[in-house]
């Protein structure tokens, strides 16, 4: 099998989220917001689970938003559009829960935005009114500004060193945004979904708790089939051990055990750092196949 | 006049010391000499229980005399009229509580070595035949979808092609073989007598999609809209379960499916690929069963300290395939039996650092036979180790049993079928693990053979 790459597209100043948009007819079929797929590079490439960015059911495309992390993420950045990649896989996951919702807001923390990015969109096609709260650390990795400013009634991008937009952190700007709702006796969001690093989506949880608003986050745990069969997406919630393949990624923000969470992502950080540490300098991180 | 030596003849096996440092099969197969003189120890029995005991009813005697007689088409064609992976299952059936029970050789002195004469008339035939073109049956012009790669799915396609239908398997991972792949280990079942198989099917004229997830990438009601008259669930029991048991989700505590996985399946063995495995060291197994003999012969090969099968029964009872307990045992695997988990120990980084068990004193046998075990009172101690591997079987994944509507299931969650393997959909079959639960290849093989007759019959009576 092989999957070509019919668009690649650098999304911010210092290239490090690249769009992907490849042909998979029967994922583009059936993907939803807040579903992910899995790709594999190629014989030697591991699995390596990615949100779904977007889809388009005709052309029969799926793409994702990858952000250059590790050593496999570098390296699908070498990937050229009308290359091939071996394996794409999905959608798997639940989509993103929106029935009945009438006012949220949406977090991103980074490539988190690229996820939730598509769930804003189809929020906003389905009528829910939609505040998006993006952070970023400076202005040069800012990502999708005109895409979020369409899917939303409201856009606020912050970054931490204030290089663009609001100087802070997402916490900040989602509290202010709760009371901005309370000082104007205007309806309170419903629901606040939250996608970023782990970190930032405990502190985001502690900031709506208080408020008693329904918060939902995406989790991005390690996995290797992504179907429920290697259990080693485990997290706890609400005391008890879900998947995040088949029970996610979305969880209750407020009943997620974020410190079991952040301990087990660290998990193979060592073996990450020592693989990344290993891409070939002379090819970028192409494979050189014998 | 038969051999009347009370010993199988032995199977030459690489040497333990050396084989636990590398992925290599164990078990090296007859050469033709120790074919010829162990076929000669089969009596022909005139009514051959050996039979009796293979689940799949695999002509045992018959096929036996054709190594005898050095006619290995035919031999080759006898096993395969009931058993389509005779490779796979010479090697993975557990032999000693099947056909190899029965065998009359038994009562005096080792029954006829049943499984390694399957295993070696299998990969003399798959070694000729290698060079030889596959014929492609015509086509009838039906479609029938079949859901999973692994040994059901594979048998059943096979058959159903050979009557002409136009098969797709529909198949999850990105590498055909279900858990012949992602499960079994490359020391026992190497992946080039898998990838045979799968070659086979497709020269035949089998058509295989790799990353569908039935139930995701597509529904069962999508297929029959595709136009497939009937499906084939073949989904197996891949949910892993656990313990519930305090510590289950430290660092260091993994499923057997995930370091299985992880192995044979991405390879993480090898330095070329990817995927990555924590460095193991000192390793407790949670199970007694074939895939806690895996994850801990795959422990020990990976990792550079103890590795422990630690199981709540005795060695008596231990559910494994005796030749898996054996070649554990030789490996250097240390049993630590009566033995029950109570909690995994984490140190204040949150990983493991042991496994808390009590230990177990057998009762009265149960109605089955079975002595269970009974807990002695404050003998709890704990086991240092730094890796937990939780093997204590698998169910069947609810994805194909939560997007279809109608498909009734048990209360263990395995689709529900009659004998012939019908569901309660009309065109949907199953069989194998999905519908037994986790059990053997060679019950999934046998599963496989039926529902392709059923389903020859039930789109026959539709046209």
């Amino acid at each position: 099998m092989a999957y070509r790459v019919v668009t690649k597209k650098f999304l911010n100043d210092a290239r490090s989220i690249c769009l992907f948009e490849f042909e998979a007819p029967l994922i583009a079929r059936h993907a939803k917001a807040g579903q992910f797929v899995i790709f594999r590079l190629d014989e030697q490439g591991e699995r390596v689970p990615v949100s779904v960015a977007g889809y388009d059911r005709e052309k029969g495309t799926v793409s994702v938003m990858v952000q250059a992390a590790g050593r496999t993420t570098k390296m699908l950045h070498t990937v050229e559009q009308g290359d091939v990649i071996s394996d794409i896989v999905g959608p798997l996951g639940r989509a993103t829960e929106m029935e009945g919702l009438k006012k949220v807001c949406v977090v991103g923390g980074g490539v988190g935005c690229a996820i939730a990015y598509p769930i804003a969109k189809e929020m906003h096609e389905k009528g829910i009114e939609v505040t998006f709260i993006g952070g970023f650390r400076s202005a040069d990795i800012v990502i999708l500004k005109e895409e979020l400013a369409e899917a939303s009634d409201k856009l606020v991008i912050c970054t931490d060193d204030g290089t663009y937009g609001r100087k802070g952190f997402t916490t900040d700007a989602l509290r202010a945004e709760i009371e901005e709702n309370i000082a104007e006796s205007r309806p309170q969001f419903d629901r606040v979904i939250a996608i970023g690093p782990d970190i930032m989506m405990k502190f985001l949880a502690e900031v709506t708790r208080p408020y008693g608003i329904s918060t939902i986050i995406s989790l991005d745990p390690i996995m290797v089939d992504g179907t429920g069969m290697c259990g080693g997406c485990r997290v706890i919630v609400g005391g008890e051990t879900k998947f995040a393949c088949v029970d996610g990624p979305d969880f209750d923000a407020h009943q997620v055990d974020f410190d079991s969470l952040i301990k087990r992502a660290a998990f193979y950080k060592e073996e990450q750092d020592e693989a990344a540490a290993h891409i070939c300098l002379m090819t970028g991180g192409k494979r050189v196949n014998a | 006049m038969p051999d009347m030596s009370l010993t199988k003849n032995p199977m030459p096996e690489q040497d333990p010391q050396v084989r636990v440092t590398n992925f290599d099969e164990v078990a090296l197969g007859y050469t033709d000499e120790m074919a010829v003189a162990e076929a000669g120890r089969c009596l022909n029995c005139r009514h051959p229980l050996c039979v009796i005991g293979c689940p799949v009813s695999v002509r045992i005697p018959s096929f036996i005399q054709k190594i005898v007689e050095g006619d290995l088409d035919a031999s080759y064609e006898i096993l395969t009229s009931t058993n389509s992976l005779p490779a796979v299952c010479g090697r993975v059936c557990p032999q000693e509580k099947q056909c190899e029970s029965q065998c009359i050789r038994g009562k005096k002195g080792e029954s006829v070595a049943i499984g390694r004469l399957e295993r070696y008339v299998a990969d003399r035939h798959n070694a000729k035949k290698a060079k030889e073109a596959v014929p492609v049956p015509a086509s009838n012009g039906h479609r029938v979808a079949v859901i999973g790669s692994g040994p059901s799915g594979l048998t059943c396609a096979g058959d159903l092609r050979k009557m002409g239908y136009d098969v797709t398997v529909f198949e999850a991972f990105h590498k055909s073989g279900g858990v012949l792949v992602y499960g079994i280990p490359q020391f026992r079942l190497p992946k080039e007598i898998v990838q045979t198989e799968i070659d086979n099917l497709i020269a035949m004229g089998v058509e295989i999609v790799n990353n569908a997830v039935i139930g995701k990438s597509e529904t069962i009601d999508e297929l029959f809209e595709d136009g497939f008259e009937a499906v084939y669930i073949a989904s197996g029991a891949g949910l892993p379960q656990f313990l519930h048991i305090p510590g289950e989700n430290l660092l260091g505590v993994y499923s057997a499916n995930e370091i299985l996985t992880r192995t044979n399946l991405m390879k993480a063995y090898r330095d070329d690929y990817d995927t990555p495995l924590k460095r193991l060291h000192n390793v407790a197994i949670i199970g007694g069963g074939n895939v806690a003999m895996d994850a801990a012969r795959v422990a020990k090969r990976l990792g550079d300290g103890h590795v422990y099968i630690t199981y709540r029964r005795g060695m008596e009872e231990l559910p494994a395939r005796k030749e898996e307990v054996e070649h554990a045992a030789a490996e250097g695997i240390e049993f630590q039996l009566l033995n029950n988990p109570v909690s995994i120990v984490g140190d204040e980084n949150g990983r493991v650092v042991g496994l808390e068990l009590i230990r177990q004193e057998l009762g009265e046998p149960d109605e089955k036979g079975r002595r269970s075990p009974v807990p002695v009172e404050g003998s709890n101690w704990v086991l240092p180790c730094d890796a937990v591997i939780i093997a204590i079987g698998t169910s069947p994944n609810p994805l194909i049993r939560s997007t279809t509507p109608n498909l009734n299931v048990t209360r263990k969650g395995a689709i529900e079928t009659d004998e012939t393997g019908r569901t309660s959909r009309e065109g949907v079959f199953c069989g194998g693990d999905a519908a037994t639960g986790a059990a053997t290849v060679i019950l999934a093989t046998g599963a496989g053979k039926i529902g392709a007759i059923s389903i020859d019959d039930y789109i026959r009576s539709k046209t």
